[in-house]
């Protein structure tokens, strides 16, 4: 494989690669706080602090 | 006898003669380097860990006829394989090998099969806290952004005239995360293992020289001194508990080359969360590390021979280690202040310099840089999120890297 094809191909699917990987990472952790809500107890503790 | 007794002194000189030549020159260039590392490391407490038995290791594999590195074959299997020609199966060529040095022994224990960069990265895990990115996920795109500079950098290699597996070895030096570069390297570009962890060690202790002029020219008087809110606690502890599972099976199923890196570092959070393994993971951050730093650094050392090292290319790899770290401080920043202008303000653009991974002396730079131009400015934990998010980011960028070389047949 020609080094400048090589190359160009690494950056565009290694960045996309990265940041789309990283997005879905996001979302899972988004999906996670609503399955995994912080207990009412500790959200209280915190308003009143 | 006498002959006998002058022929035994001339076996305790012929160190010493060696020196005095052409090759002992190099050697001798190479004690000084093994000298200035272990300089570095003790006076000017530059990755003291690391540097000192990196530094160690040099010394001892520069010392002329130690053979210390040193792979042989066994004579009577090389009697064996010699009677077996070319036909000799390589299950008796692998059987036949007699690596007896002392450093040898510790390369193959450890970095020729990756074991231990895996498990300091398990001890790594142990120690980190991602609360800071699970309250504020979107800041997990810093560290993308903080880890473009590697493939820029694969590009400038490859223009260099480096093979395609040795550019990309050379260009994840720009992870800022050194068992990740010696992870790549060990299996992909052996021969500049010595140069390429050396230059990743360097220059991560070097990010609060390196990235501050490069903070200050990006960025105007009024962006640093952006102030944002304080993080808001909503990180339930199952959420935490659950987080290294499901990064290590999204990334494992995205990227599965890279899946030994991202589970080692997933396994150790998960046993920091549980609090289920409190024994495991003092060990993992203590006893399992500390050993695992001891012998890495004397093993990257002892690949640090004169003949392997005192070459061209070790100048083009350290250029290229800085720049790579300078373009993700740049990207960082640039990104940075794409998402200033996009939040009407809200982010401090200074926080994209926490997105490479070197964990956590880039997310105190932020904050030093950030108090520097406003006193009341407390971006710490903002930059705490982005450099963690930098570290899940440089293992998901090297795990992408090795994903797309397999994908393209090229390992």
């Amino acid at each position: 494989m020609d080094k400048w094809a090589f190359g160009i191909t690494m950056m565009v699917v290694g960045v996309g690669g990265t940041f789309l990987t990283l997005a879905i990472l996001i979302w899972s952790i988004q999906l996670m706080k609503l399955l995994f809500p912080l207990p009412a107890e500790d959200s209280d503790t915190k308003k009143r602090s | 006898m006498l002959a006998d007794i002058l022929t035994g002194l001339g076996g305790l000189t012929e160190g010493v003669q060696l020196l005095f030549t052409i090759t002992g020159l190099k050697h001798i260039v190479m004690l000084l380097i093994a000298g200035v590392l272990i300089y570095l490391g003790v006076k000017k407490d530059v990755e003291p860990l690391l540097l000192v038995p990196i530094g160690f290791g040099c010394l001892l594999v520069n010392i002329p006829l130690s053979d210390l590195m040193h792979v042989g074959i066994d004579s009577g299997a090389r009697q064996v394989l010699e009677a077996l020609g070319p036909s000799a199966p390589e299950s008796l060529k692998a059987l036949a090998k007699d690596d007896t040095g002392f450093l040898r022994t510790i390369y193959n224990m450890g970095i020729a099969n990756e074991l231990f960069p895996l498990l300091i990265f398990i001890g790594i895990g142990a120690m980190t806290d991602f609360g800071p990115l699970l309250e504020n996920p979107k800041i997990l795109l810093f560290g993308a952004a903080g880890q473009c500079g590697i493939f820029l950098t694969l590009l400038l290699a490859l223009a260099l005239g480096f093979p395609h597996l040795q550019a990309v070895s050379i260009a994840i030096i720009g992870a800022c995360d050194g068992p990740t570069a010696i992870y790549v390297a060990s299996q992909y570009a052996p021969e500049l293992l010595g140069p390429i962890s050396v230059a990743a060690y360097s220059y991560m202790a070097l990010v609060p020289i390196i990235q501050p002029p490069i903070m200050k020219a990006l960025t105007s008087e009024k962006e640093r001194k952006t102030r944002m809110p304080k993080v808001k606690r909503s990180v339930s502890p199952n959420l935490k508990l659950a987080f290294p599972i499901v990064v290590t099976i999204v990334t494992g199923l995205i990227a599965p080359k890279g899946l030994p890196l991202m589970g080692a570092i997933m396994l150790g959070n998960f046993m920091r969360e549980c609090n289920a393994v409190t024994r495991l993971v003092k060990a993992s951050e203590n006893e399992i590390a500390n050993v695992a730093t001891l012998f890495l650094g004397i093993a990257i050392g002892a690949t640090m021979g004169a003949e392997l090292f005192l070459k061209p290319t070790t100048l083009a790899i350290f250029a290229l280690g800085f720049v790579a770290i300078c373009l993700d401080t740049v990207v960082g920043v640039l990104f940075g202040k794409l998402w200033y202008l996009l939040s009407g303000g809200k982010i401090n653009p200074l926080i994209g310099a926490a997105g490479i991974s070197a964990y956590p002396m880039a997310a105190r730079v932020v904050q030093t840089q950030g108090q520097r131009y406003d006193k009341h400015n407390f971006l710490l934990m903002h930059a705490m999120g982005a450099n963690t998010g930098g570290q899940i980011g440089s293992v998901a960028a090297a795990a992408v890297m090795l994903s797309v070389l397999k994908g393209l047949g090229l390992i």
